[in-house]
């Protein structure tokens, strides 16, 4: 394991200071697929309002834990809580899975795979605003046009099929149907990796304005730095299921302390970068046994 | 999806107008099936107004006309007991098409239920059905029936039922795969985490989603059933005769084709092959259709 020679800026169990009432809490979340442990030990907060990313390259547990935290794995050990409920184990009942469907939603990765190929977006969300609001259909039909107004989407948009639609307008479909249920914390898992660049850049914006309107916490999933400091105050570098560093997202990527962070970021291209084969790294940890199987 | 647009912007746009036009519900199975619709629809449309628009009485029999030819307006002859042909042929459409109708709807209903349970739960569920499907698959249906005959009584209901059973491993195992595709999608995820009930989420969306690909295999497994009802009507254990039935005719006609008189099997194995054939031909047009579903 090269956990050794990864020295962790901050144990665990301690999660970064965080002010106010804690909107999600977990503690000491593990999981284990087989024998492959995906995620060791994690701790982390997120304030009422507060974003959080957690970073870090493919199979180092990231997805995993949003997962987790949506309740569509469940945990080996450790505890999930959000706006005081636990939610690390399954939901019984209808009521509760709806409760839990109103405090965190998600927008996946693949907007070709994340909306159902029948069904038009404005459907997709009424069906949604059906189940947590109810209300005549009149009524939803009014927050379905209000919605798309907040992501950007008219009318004739809402009402085609997701083959008619573009990548970029899908999602913004995927994340209007999330907000639909009025989540508080709403689970980036790399939503904007799919999207061609000038795109990923509308829908962040978006989603900057869309937690500016709504007070919606943001838990985002990622690999990419820039979009990682783009939206988010605090961040947690994962490494192969260990938390390996954490901190406010400005200082952990303009001074990381973690060998890991310090790696990572080094990989970014920039101007003048040259990729360089592993064999010449001077400065990294002795990471040749990265490539690991458990989900990313 | 782009996979599978690719091959429509490689189709020189006359075809490509042709393969977009026909009605909604054949959209996309060509000139083909659309003419299989014809010949099933005019076969269904027999099957139920057969017996009323049948020239004579289809029992009638008068044995001193037995094996004669057209006579007057007796266009396909007589059979071996004297009985209008034409008219048997009429009649007996009913059993032979309604009832693999019955052994369709009843087995993809078993199976797609079952498809849908098994790929939702997973887990021990999933294996202990599978496992139970599998047991099932060791019994031909022909020898189901058999036994079911013998149970029950022979009849079409027994041979129907007995069909119903033999086929749904068939069907549940080839929806499953399907089930189980459409299972790990995003939108399923993303509606399991909306809260939204299981059974909701299976109908609404993921029996929807199937349902091209459920009728695809209805089509083709009519076909199967048809042919197997037939056989086992020939065995003297589905349809019971006098009764008339294509499957019935082919086996009471064997003494003639023997004397040389071969119109009853011939007409009655001809009318089984065109139906089969126009089921299979659009059958296979909707299954290819169905896995070119655009996403």
């Amino acid at each position: 394991m090269g956990e050794s020679a990864v020295p962790l800026a901050s144990g665990p169990s301690d999660p970064s200071g965080s002010t106010g009432e804690a909107l999600l809490s977990v503690r000491g979340l593990t999981k284990h697929f087989g024998t492959n442990v995906a995620v060791d030990d994690v701790s982390f907060d997120i304030a009422r309002g507060g974003s959080l990313a957690i970073v870090g390259e493919s199979g180092s547990g990231k997805t995993t834990i949003a997962k987790m935290v949506v309740g569509l794995l469940a945990p080996t050990s450790g505890t999930i809580t959000t706006c005081g409920h636990d939610r690390s184990t399954p939901a019984r009942g209808a009521a509760e899975r709806r409760r839990r469907g109103a405090e965190v939603q998600i927008v996946f990765q693949d907007p070709y795979s994340s909306l159902d190929p029948r069904q038009s977006g404005a459907s997709a969300i009424d069906e949604v605003l059906a189940l947590h609001r109810g209300g005549s259909s009149a009524d939803r039909a009014l927050r379905v046009a209000e919605l798309g107004d907040l992501v950007g989407l008219d009318d004739r948009q809402l009402r085609a099929l997701p083959k008619a639609l573009s990548g970029g307008q899908r999602q913004r479909v995927a994340i209007a149907r999330a907000l639909a249920a009025e989540p508080q914390l709403l689970i980036l898992d790399e939503s904007v990796a799919a999207l061609d660049v000038s795109i990923q850049a509308q829908v962040l914006n978006l989603l900057a304005d869309v937690r500016a309107d709504t007070g919606v916490s943001y838990l985002l999933i990622s690999h990419d730095l820039a979009v990682v400091r783009q939206i988010t105050d605090d961040v947690i570098v994962m490494h192969r299921g260990v938390v390996v560093e954490r901190g406010a997202t400005r200082d952990v990527l303009d001074h990381p302390q973690a060998a890991y962070t310090r790696l990572l970021r080094a990989s970014v291209p920039t101007p003048g970068w040259r990729p360089r084969r592993r064999s010449e790294w001077t400065d990294a940890p002795d990471l040749s046994d990265v490539s690991d199987v458990s989900a990313g | 999806m782009s996979l599978v647009e690719l091959p429509t912007t490689a189709v020189p746009p006359a075809r490509r107008r042709l393969a977009g036009r026909g009605l909604p519900l054949l959209r996309g199975t060509g000139l083909v099936g659309h003419l299989c619709a014809i010949v099933l629809l005019g076969a269904l449309l027999v099957a139920v107004f057969g017996a009323a628009i049948a020239p004579h009485d289809p029992d009638l029999t008068n044995l001193s006309f037995a094996f004669v030819g057209r006579f007057q307006d007796h266009y396909l002859g007589f059979d071996s007991q004297g009985r209008d042909l034409l008219s048997r042929l009429l009649a007996g459409a009913r059993t032979s098409i309604l009832g693999p109708l019955v052994v369709v709807l009843l087995s993809m209903l078993f199976g797609t239920v079952l498809a849908i349970a098994t790929a939702w739960k997973g887990g021990r569920f999933d294996t202990i059905v599978s496992a139970a499907l599998d047991v099932l698959f060791a019994f031909p249906a022909i020898v189901l029936a058999i036994i079911a005959s013998v149970v029950i009584e022979p009849g079409l209901k027994a041979a129907s039922l007995a069909l119903s059973v033999a086929y749904t491993p068939y069907i549940a195992r080839v929806l499953r795969s399907a089930a189980l595709r459409e299972r790990s999608r995003d939108y399923i995820a993303a509606l399991e985490v909306q809260g939204l009930r299981a059974w909701v989420i299976c109908v609404r969306h993921l029996g929807r989603n199937m349902l091209p690909i459920i009728v695809a295999q209805g089509t083709i497994l009519f076909g199967y059933a048809m042919v197997d009802l037939a056989a086992i009507s020939f065995l003297g254990l589905g349809v019971q005769p006098p009764q008339a039935d294509w499957g019935v005719m082919v086996a009471t006609g064997q003494s003639g084709v023997l004397q040389g008189y071969p119109m009853e099997s011939l007409c009655a194995g001809l009318c089984i092959v065109v139906v089969v054939i126009a089921v299979n031909l659009l059958g296979e047009r909707l299954s290819d259709r169905s896995t070119l579903v655009t996403r």
